[in-house]
């Protein structure tokens, strides 16, 4: 039913540093290729070498500028599946084809009862379901349930696709739910946020926010200062030739 | 949001089609008109052709519509569910009410009853269908108190002008009809451009700071994530139809309120003349549904999602 669980026994989650993402796309390249062969495969890319290139992916990465009164910075920005305690995309569905876990509060489409009516997509805030336009139904980021709880895989390589190919380790994965673990710890210690909280979707995924400048390092280069004029012959040139 | 015509068609069809119903079966339960037997028949199969036409062309943007009758599952949670139960369910009065009213001819008694509920059946039907968009929180022109409202008024508004038509045609003006036609249409006006001021001034709480947890100061999208424009966007970046917003929205009134409300205002004048009447309320219902289309068409056009705010739109 898309009636969604009062409570669920685990929320796992992603926590996203957007101090240190650089935006270097490796997250987007290799959950699309591990999910273009997993639970939701395929990702089907449409015209992929043409000019009107289209395709399903789970993971985007934006940049944006954000100017404060300290300066203006890049940030790069993963959206992706929030997996949220109150997933409008779930209770829209009208044939039972999404639901939210009760054991570890994924959200998940069972494909094979999605009727391909757009309206969860409609629904999600964040954009995170896409239409794959070949089969004729809604997909989005399983949180990589076949990597997080594969035991044909080496243990440490549970986790999400995105978070096991991210350089600098913005990307974080775990139990949002339990105070204790070292995801929770992590957000409390950056004061991580949500997204769009105002609309009430309680997203389970956390951004940790740039961390703040130090004063000491200002954002431009001083400005360049004229040299020293120089003494001796080559300054008497330097200055006879620089009269006007 | 895309409009895609499917739904566009749909929601007008259906919208006329359970008002016209809603019309009849309350005239009928209320024993005001001395109906004939082509009146019946012709009057109530425009209603069921209209709701049928629309129900199937909902299923045309389906990316499975094999698996449309999956829809009637999730009626607890879901309002497109619920829309799928309450229209099929509207057809079983409305289906005694064709075998009685039409017929059998019969007026009164069960028939009657059957009538009735066939009304309440359509204005729970389109009542779904206002939830379906009034419960989208992302979408802020849709999930505001003016749009479950509007698709009643809307419903009933094009029903009745259709009503008044067919009355006109059987040569069986009614002059409550008349006048109820002339009044909706102008409430549907006067609420069409409330629903407007109301929009147009609405400032919502979510920005692309709190879309993406940057609080304070200017965040501006500086590159995509993708060089051509993806699902998300076709689907909910749609700007097409913003920079015609102004001249389709006076298009609309003309074609939906201004001139239905002149239309009908002679033929309520010129009631003598009955072929003239006539002429004047089937011209007021075609230019009305043909408003409607461009109404709906506005409706998903200037809808703004939040995930439009992520790509700076």
């Amino acid at each position: 039913m898309t009636c969604l669980p009062a409570s669920t026994e685990k929320k796992l989650g992603l926590v996203i540093d957007l101090d240190t993402c650089v935006g270097c796309q490796a997250c987007v390249t290799s959950c699309k290729e591990w999910n273009t062969g997993g639970e939701m495969a395929p990702l089907t890319d449409v015209d992929p070498y043409g000019g009107d290139v289209d395709g399903v992916w789970f993971n985007r990465v934006h940049s944006y500028e954000h100017q404060t009164e300290s300066g203006s910075s890049t940030v790069h920005f993963p959206r992706s599946c929030l997996h949220c305690e109150k997933p409008a995309c779930v209770t829209v569905c009208p044939t039972g084809a999404s639901y939210k876990r009760s054991s570890d509060g994924i959200v998940l489409i069972d494909e094979s009862k999605c009727i391909g009516c757009k309206l969860c997509s409609w629904a999600c805030p964040y954009g995170a379901r896409e239409f794959d336009t070949s089969v004729g139904v809604m997909k989005k980021c399983t949180l990589c349930i076949d990597r997080i709880y594969n035991e044909n895989i080496a243990e440490e390589d549970r986790v999400p696709a995105c978070v096991a190919a991210c350089p600098t380790s913005a990307r974080h994965f775990g139990d949002l739910g339990d105070p204790d673990s070292a995801i929770s710890q992590l957000v409390d210690r950056r004061s991580g946020v949500e997204l769009m909280p105002e609309l009430g979707y309680k997203p389970t995924n956390r951004y940790l926010p740039p961390r703040e400048r130090t004063s000491n390092f200002g954002s431009a280069a001083p400005a360049l200062q004229p040299l020293q004029a120089e003494g001796g012959f080559l300054g008497w040139v330097d200055r006879m030739l620089s009269r006007q | 949001m895309h409009p895609a015509y499917s739904v566009i068609f749909f929601t007008t069809a259906t919208g006329a089609g359970y008002g016209l119903l809603a019309c009849l079966g309350i005239f009928a339960f209320l024993g005001f008109i001395e109906a004939g037997f082509w009146f019946r028949l012709v009057s109530l199969g425009i209603a069921v052709a209209l709701i049928s036409a629309g129900l199937l062309s909902s299923t045309a943007h389906l990316g499975r519509p094999e698996r449309a009758w999956r829809a009637f599952s999730q009626w607890k949670s879901s309002w497109l569910s619920r829309e799928g139960v309450a229209a099929v369910a509207t057809f079983i009065p409305t289906a005694a009410f064709g075998l009685g009213w039409v017929l059998l001819g019969l007026d009164g008694g069960w028939t009657a009853a059957a009538g009735l509920l066939s009304a309440i059946g359509a204005a729970v039907t389109v009542s779904t269908t206002g939830m379906i968009y009034a419960s989208l929180k992302p979408i802020a022109q849709w999930s505001s108190r003016y749009t479950l409202p509007a698709y009643l008024i809307f419903a009933v508004m094009t029903g009745c002008v259709l009503f008044n038509a067919l009355l006109s045609s059987f040569g069986q003006p009614f002059l409550w009809v008349q006048t109820t036609s002339l009044l909706l249409t102008g409430c549907g006006w006067a609420w069409k451009r409330a629903t407007w001021r109301h929009n147009d001034g609405q400032v919502t709480g979510t920005t692309l700071n709190s879309a993406t947890g940057l609080m304070g100061g200017e965040v501006r999208s500086i590159e995509w994530p993708h060089t051509e424009e993806n699902y998300v966007l076709k689907e909910m970046g749609f700007i097409v139809a913003r920079k015609h917003a102004a001249k389709l929205r006076l298009i609309a009134q003309a074609l939906t309120f201004a001139m239905p409300f002149l239309l009908l205002a002679l033929s309520v004048l010129l009631r003598e003349v009955g072929w003239l009447a006539a002429l004047f309320a089937m011209a007021a219902t075609i230019l009305q549904l043909a408003g409607m289309l461009v109404e709906r068409w506005l409706f998903f056009a200037e809808a703004r999602h939040t995930v439009a705010l992520y790509y700076g739109r």
